[in-house]
């Protein structure tokens, strides 16, 4: 299968190992990967801030970029959600409807690609440490992975799976909410700190690196016990590599 | 006109009564014990009904209906609540709302009114003016009661008081009541409370009540509640003033089956309310001998005239995505200015107030979407934030640096060239940005590492290999 990669904006420009971690995953499942070097952005931040003349730039911008992709992969929940929540209300503003329901079905999540296109659970990889999963709102209300991800890791050899405490309450992140309510956002991430240091786990993953950069970046200024690691990087892991 | 939610338009922005509310630890202790409570009674009564969904989709359809047609569902009911007897007054905003109030107590020469739970009344301030012209408002909620008692404001829509605990409740009573003593448990407190009551609800001879259901078909008004106060204010009073916003109407008797069913479960966690109250006009010899109803507008036609936002008016005020929210879990329900807390009231009091009043409310959340997946009406509250926020952007009253923020992220990804250039920049600027940090976010987060590669550039000196 040839594999179209959307790295987001985001993974492309500060977590690029999630994207070389999506493309060795594929890679050894036997597909070819391609990325289209036009890409963007999914215009996510733009729209949820109420900026939607931008939005629906980089809406048009994305199904201009990718209409003709044989499969769209996304290392991102939220974004996906964005393009499958949004984008056909925008469409309709934008004269794009026929457009983006073509290439609305061709669009998937990291590791419901993996469960659901590809039909696999077990990827091959080889992850020895104690991990709990932090499972975004937007994967758990949008896309409804439900245990997708829980499925892969368990596949996982070597690896702990550590069950997280309350982990459909949000962690605080929100995109700009982080930035505009920085202090009720920290609060939020404090409980879900607590909530990860209880399982004892070494490892926090999850399918958005957006929630694991604010989550992430609490444990480290804690100089917490845990870290977090992007779910493409854990199941992109072989013998020998940690 | 003077359309008003409280004094929500003088409130502090929700980051900055936000902030305040956050080092209070006992209020935040208070409101995760009561919300932990009330969503988990929630889960297991929602979860035993084989049809919630179904009954979410049909209480959905019903007040779209309802909203449709509603200048036919009004004028429907007018004519039957006054066939069985009511008189029907229509008040565009709270200062009209008020003066009919007033003038319908002035009427009878009385001084006092008992008052049950009616959120409408907090919208217009309507205990600020009654006490001006010199009548006494008694609340007869517990909750409420409690609130006005110890001067403060309620912090959410089905548990006003939420945000105290017993300790604090007990405190409140003996500053105020004139008690000698007062024991410690849920029991003694009740006991108080229902001494203190019991002498309003035989003395006092205007009782004023709000409504959940109002129903077009019949002319009757609902009121469901926990505690047997609403009961004895609705049906002990010479004089009875309902007043209720246009949006609780529902076309048929048959349509409150769905409602009565969904609105226990998502408020209280119960099958069923303690008490259903409804009742038509009057009837000689049984209850109040005077029954005015009030239809209160006070904004909710403007809210009706957007397409894009008009289902926030299907909310049944039951509060099930106030327990839901993770940022109301924090801040608790004053932090919102206004009567109307949590996500409804971030939606709910820009779009009544003026948006202009309140630019950071529709920002008072992550966008979780678990509000959503609560409401018993479906109301996509999301999707209404970001709307709203859009109606903020478009009409200016975003902040400049932020405007100019935005512009820049929107022309470097549209396309591809300038978002490698502004890569490079960020590359080149990972160290002052590590020493100074970002504002906002680095009070309580590390940055991460910024690579010295984008994927980008990983990708295409891959592809050279």
């Amino acid at each position: 299968m040839l594999i179209s990669l959307f790295i987001t904006c985001y993974n492309d420009t500060l977590f690029p190992g999630t994207g070389k971690a999506v493309v060795r995953v594929l890679e050894r499942l036997g597909h070819t990967v391609e990325f289209r070097q036009q890409q963007t952005c999914c215009g996510q931040m733009h729209y949820n801030t109420g900026y939607h003349p931008e939005a629906v730039t980089i809406m048009r911008k994305f199904v201009a970029d990718f209409l003709d992709a044989e499969v769209v992969c996304i290392p991102s929940a939220s974004c996906v959600a964005m393009i499958r929540d949004h984008y056909p209300k925008m469409a309709k503003e934008a004269g794009l409807e026929k457009e983006v329901a073509a290439l609305l079905p061709k669009v998937f999540e990291f590791t419901e690609f993996l469960t659901d296109k590809l039909g696999i659970t077990d990827v091959g990889a080889t992850y020895p440490h104690s991990v709990t999963l932090h499972t975004s709102c937007h994967a758990l209300r949008s896309l409804q992975t439900g245990d997708r991800p829980q499925r892969l890791l368990k596949a996982v050899r070597g690896l702990d799976y550590l069950e997280l405490p309350a982990s459909d309450q949000c962690c605080g992140f929100g995109g700009t909410f982080a930035i505009k309510n920085a202090e009720v956002s920290t609060a939020m991430l404090s409980e879900k700190m607590k909530a990860v240091l209880s399982t004892g786990a070494e490892v926090c993953t999850g399918s958005d690196n957006s929630c694991l950069m604010h989550i992430g970046g609490g444990l480290s200024r804690q100089r917490g016990t845990a870290r977090c690691v992007h779910i493409a990087e854990i199941l992109a892991s072989e013998e020998g590599d940690q | 006109m003077s359309i008003r939610v409280g004094e929500s338009a003088e409130a502090a922005t929700f980051p900055k009564a936000a902030k305040k509310l956050l080092q209070n630890t006992q209020l935040r202790r208070n409101v995760r014990r009561a919300t932990d409570t009330i969503r988990a009674k929630r889960a297991k009564v929602v979860e035993e009904m084989p049809d919630w969904q179904a009954l979410r989709t049909a209480a959905q359809q019903i007040k779209k209906r309802t909203l449709r047609d509603l200048d036919t569902y009004l004028v429907e009911f007018e004519k039957n609540c006054t066939a069985a007897g009511g008189k029907v007054h229509w008040a565009r905003d709270a200062d009209e709302a008020n003066a009919i109030i007033i003038g319908i107590i002035q009427s009878h020469n009385q001084k006092e009114v008992i008052k049950v739970k009616t959120m409408t009344s907090d919208e217009t301030q309507l205990n600020k003016a009654l006490e001006a012209v010199g009548i006494s408002p008694w609340e007869t909620d517990l909750a409420d009661l409690i609130i006005q008692l110890g001067n403060d404001k309620p912090s959410h829509i089905v548990v006003p008081a939420l945000h105290k605990n017993k300790s604090e409740i007990r405190q409140i009573f003996l500053d105020t009541m004139g008690l000698k003593e007062l024991g410690h448990t849920p029991e003694d407190l009740a006991g108080a409370a229902r001494n203190y009551l019991r002498e309003r609800f035989l003395r006092v001879k205007v009782g004023f009540s709000g409504a959940n259901f109002a129903i077009a078909e019949t002319g009757s008004v609902c009121v469901v509640e926990s505690e047997g106060n609403g009961r004895m204010c609705v049906t002990l009073p010479d004089v009875l003033i309902t007043m209720f916003g246009v949006e609780k109407l529902i076309p048929s008797f048959d349509d409150l089956e769905v409602f009565l069913q969904l609105l226990p479960r998502s408020a209280t966690g119960e099958r069923m309310n303690p008490y259903n109250s409804i009742w038509t006009g009057v009837t000689p010899g049984d209850g109040p001998k005077e029954f005015h109803v009030i239809l209160l507008d006070n904004g909710r036609t403007k809210v009706l005239a957007d397409e894009e936002s008009r289902e926030t008016l299907h909310c049944i005020r039951c509060a099930a995505c106030l327990n839901a929210c993770p940022v109301y879990r924090q801040t608790g329900g004053h932090a919102y200015g206004s009567i109307y807390s949590g996500p409804i009231g971030a939606i709910l009091t820009p779009q009544l107030q003026g948006m202009e009043h309140s630019t950071s409310l529709p920002y008072a959340s992550s966008l979780c979407g678990a509000c959503y997946e609560v409401c018993p009406v479906k109301i996509n509250i999301p999707e209404i934030l970001i709307h709203l926020r859009r109606k903020i952007v478009e009409s200016g009253g975003a902040a400049l640096t932020e405007r100019m923020g935005m512009a820049v992220a929107g022309y470097t990804l549209a396309d591809s060239g300038r978002l490698a250039t502004v890569q490079k920049l960020v590359q080149i600027g990972r160290q002052p940005l590590d020493a100074i940090g970002l504002p906002g976010w680095s009070a309580a987060r590390d940055l991460p590492e910024i690579p010295t590669q984008t994927f980008r550039e990983w990708w295409k000196a891959r592809g050279a290999k």
